[in-house]
């Protein structure tokens, strides 16, 4: 679960994992390689309901710049995406967490 | 008759604020809260928190969660009160039953769609304690965790 999400913060734009399918992956190419596993937390982990109040949750898909991460580097589906979304937007107006961080 | 619906507020009051206006505070929304034959059903302090950004000149605030059964218009008058009041700096008020059903509902589903799974290995449709016991020292943190997962 740890490898969820290897770029945290910063790093250029993603291209997306589609991009650039032809010729062979190069293994273990470190660092340049998506090696992500498509895994939605909340669906894998059986959590229900997302609470705005629990700071230690949301800030695992809070990177260090106070954005919300893309549903493309946290493997979100797109239902809990959306709660997420809520949830971290509430969560900020009670200052629980940073609108940004420089 | 007015539809109750369930509601969690939660207000940020100024830090310097003293035990007495605390108490002040919570009594003026019990007071407006039993006015429209409301419950508070839960009451939670978190106490002193540090603010993630400052909020006009404050660092820090004190924290407090209501949860509270009631029509919507309380919820209009305590959000028009709270934005008067002085030493609110913040305050949040949320629908939450429907939420909460949701997943309450999501929750009995997977439950049973487990137990039907079990029972179709021949298991017993509740985890026996061995089992679990295995799980805790596998280091798995659902009780209730995918079957799939161990294959």
């Amino acid at each position: 679960m740890a490898d969820m999400h290897e770029r945290g913060s910063g790093g250029g734009r993603g291209r997306g994992g589609k991009a650039g399918d032809k010729g062979p992956r190069r293994s273990g190419g470190g660092g340049g390689m998506f090696r992500r596993r498509r895994v939605c937390k909340f669906k894998s982990e059986k959590i229900d309901y997302i609470d705005y109040k629990d700071v230690k949750l949301l800030m695992q898909f809070v990177p260090e710049r106070g954005k919300i991460q893309p549903r493309r580097l946290s493997g979100t589906s797109a239902k809990w995406q959306r709660k997420l979304q809520l949830a971290l937007k509430r969560a900020r107006e009670l200052a629980l967490i940073p609108y940004v961080t420089d | 008759m007015s539809t109750q619906k369930q509601y969690e507020l939660v207000y940020i009051v100024a830090p310097e604020a003293t035990e007495e206006q605390l108490a002040a505070l919570n009594s003026e929304v019990q007071q407006v809260v039993s006015r429209f034959q409301s419950t508070i059903d839960r009451t939670d302090a978190w106490g002193r928190r540090k603010l993630a950004y400052p909020i006009g000149k404050y660092k820090e605030g004190i924290y407090v969660l209501h949860v509270i059964t009631g029509p919507g218009d309380l919820v209009k008058e305590l959000d028009r009160r709270l934005k008067v009041t002085d030493n609110v700096i913040r305050h949040l008020i949320v629908r939450v039953d429907e939420a909460l059903r949701i997943a309450e509902r999501r929750k009995t589903v997977r439950k049973a769609e487990t137990a039907r799974r079990r029972v179709a290995r021949g298991l017993p449709a509740e985890p026996t304690p061995e089992e679990q016991m295995r799980h805790v020292a596998a280091g798995d943190h659902g009780d209730d965790r995918n079957e799939e997962a161990e294959a």
